[in-house]
């Protein structure tokens, strides 16, 4: 710690900027007639997801969680009959911290009513080529990435190829027999270095990555996630689905989760009642985005680190 | 000694990684937003001076390494091993050719340095950034020709050699920058 902590870490400079892109981000969806919604950062239920920690808060007595993004709220508005929406906002995820991650984020999320997820990434690639000059448009598939860069087809190869592969290109000395956690060291330390400059949308995400993406069947006949990224220069900055509507197959991922959680010796959260009600009154067929607006400012600034873009990241607050 | 989560590494951490210590260089945090957490971490093998990366998932431990850096006083060499004193206790500790390495030419009586010890022993020795050295050996020094920026090899107290400027003679000192071993300028007087 030192006298000149108080300070902001962002250039007042990078505090404008945000200011506008946040005004260039508002306008996008006001004159697509997509309405700001406004969700609560508290809620009784927490993500169920196995990857993502929630944080704690002591509210009123009662132990509650900081939203990790706003997805149950929206899709709650969207089953009570909301049209698109959108929401920007901050969300919160536990024990991320570092150039490209802070607990504390802001979240440009959005739903579009009758869309699929190949139309939204059309959108997708609007919004971020309206915020920032894209040397090129690329769409690939999951399977394409992987067997452009690595020769092989990430939905049949086994786990123990996958693991050879991975522990050829990286020093890497623990064990593991989930195929995903090899396919993620896979896409976060090879392939995505390696997919340029532009703007590349990756869709058809495998099966056991749906989240909550409905599946489809591909063009090869292989059960895919309905489930795409978006990344520009390797980085991640969106994640879309195709939403899954069915109130039961998502009562059945949320206790799969629960499943994960347990075996993996991670916290047990309730579950999400109010969503899985909501899926059953009937969420309309919707396909929905997240995408990470400090990312998207780190490309409009050329900034490679969100702690100069953050008015006062983690370790100022 | 402790144990360090990814999460508690910073630039500088000592730990030990397949029995070696190591120094943390970098350790950037990676996550696809659905998937598994990752560190990928710099390292230094203290002993080895190799720089590599290896991946941990988000929430490995690691034991630290007692490693420890001291400063301390530079008494002399007797040609195997090189002899230095903490100036508060006097107590003294002699390193080998291995742990002073490249430092040796940097090294001058009492200067003080820094004398990393692993487990009690030193395990290398960091000069300061700048010495002050005598010029024992190099060309006759050309007067006045101080413009054109011409260089010439000097060989200095310690056996280190530098390039120095045409117009500097034998006898003369010299500030010499250790992490490069560029010519800084002629010493103060002190």
């Amino acid at each position: 710690m030192t006298s000149s902590d108080w300070r902001p870490s962002a250039t007042l400079d990078a505090v404008q900027q945000r200011a506008e892109l946040y005004r260039g981000l508002r306008e996008f969806f006001y004159q697509r007639q997509v309405t700001e919604v406004d969700v609560p950062s508290l809620s009784r239920a927490a993500v169920s997801d196995p990857h993502i920690d929630s944080i704690n808060a002591q509210v009123c007595g009662e132990a509650l969680y900081l939203q990790t993004s706003p997805e149950f709220f929206m899709k709650r508005l969207l089953a009570a009959g909301c049209g698109d929406i959108y929401s920007l906002n901050k969300a919160f995820r536990n024990g991320e911290a570092g150039r490209r991650h802070n607990p504390e984020f802001t979240m440009l999320e959005w739903y579009r009513r009758g869309w699929d997820d190949q139309r939204l990434m059309d959108e997708v690639a609007e919004l971020i080529g309206a915020c920032v000059e894209l040397s090129s448009v690329q769409r690939l598939s999951y399977r394409e990435v992987f067997q452009r860069e690595l020769g092989l087809d990430p939905h049949i190869a086994s786990v123990g190829e996958l693991q050879h592969v991975a522990r050829q290109l990286c020093d890497i000395q623990w064990d593991d027999d989930d195929r995903d956690v090899w396919l993620d060291v896979l896409m976060t330390h090879v392939i995505e270095p390696g997919l340029g400059d532009g703007l590349v949308l990756v869709y058809d995400f495998p099966a056991s990555q749906a989240a909550l993406a409905r599946l489809g069947v591909d063009a090869q006949g292989q059960q895919v996630a309905r489930r795409f990224e978006a990344y520009v220069g390797g980085v991640e900055l969106a994640n879309g689905y195709w939403e899954l509507c069915d109130g039961q197959e998502q009562a059945q991922r949320l206790q799969s989760d629960l499943r994960k959680r347990q075996a993996l010796d991670l916290p047990q959260y309730p579950v999400d009642q109010h969503l899985i009600e909501a899926l059953t009154a009937g969420l309309p067929d919707c396909a929905g985005v997240a995408l990470g607006v400090d990312r998207l400012l780190m490309l409009t600034t050329g900034i490679n680190d969100i702690r100069q873009l953050l008015a006062f990241p983690f370790e100022r607050v | 000694m402790g144990t360090y989560s990814t999460n508690e590494f910073r630039s500088g951490m000592k730990v030990m990684l397949d029995g070696e210590p190591c120094a943390i260089l970098e350790n950037e945090f990676v996550k696809p937003g659905k998937g598994q957490a990752f560190n990928r971490v710099r390292l230094r093998n203290l002993n080895s001076g190799r720089v590599w990366e290896r991946t941990f998932k988000s929430g490995e431990s690691l034991e630290a390494a007692d490693v420890m850096d001291h400063s301390m006083e530079y008494l002399y060499t007797d040609g195997e091993f090189w002899h230095f004193m903490e100036p508060d206790t006097f107590e003294q500790h002699q390193a080998d050719a291995k742990a002073v390495g490249d430092s040796a030419k940097w090294l001058k009586e009492q200067d003080t340095v820094i004398v990393t010890l692993y487990n009690g022993a030193p395990l290398a020795v960091t000069p300061p950034n700048h010495v002050d050295l005598e010029i024992v050996e190099t060309d006759p020094g050309l007067k006045g020709d101080t413009a054109n920026g011409g260089t010439k090899p000097a060989t200095l107290s310690t056996g280190a050699v530098v390039k120095v400027p045409l117009f500097l003679s034998t006898g003369e000192v010299i500030r010499v920058d250790t992490r490069n071993g560029e010519y800084q300028g002629r010493a103060k007087e002190s």
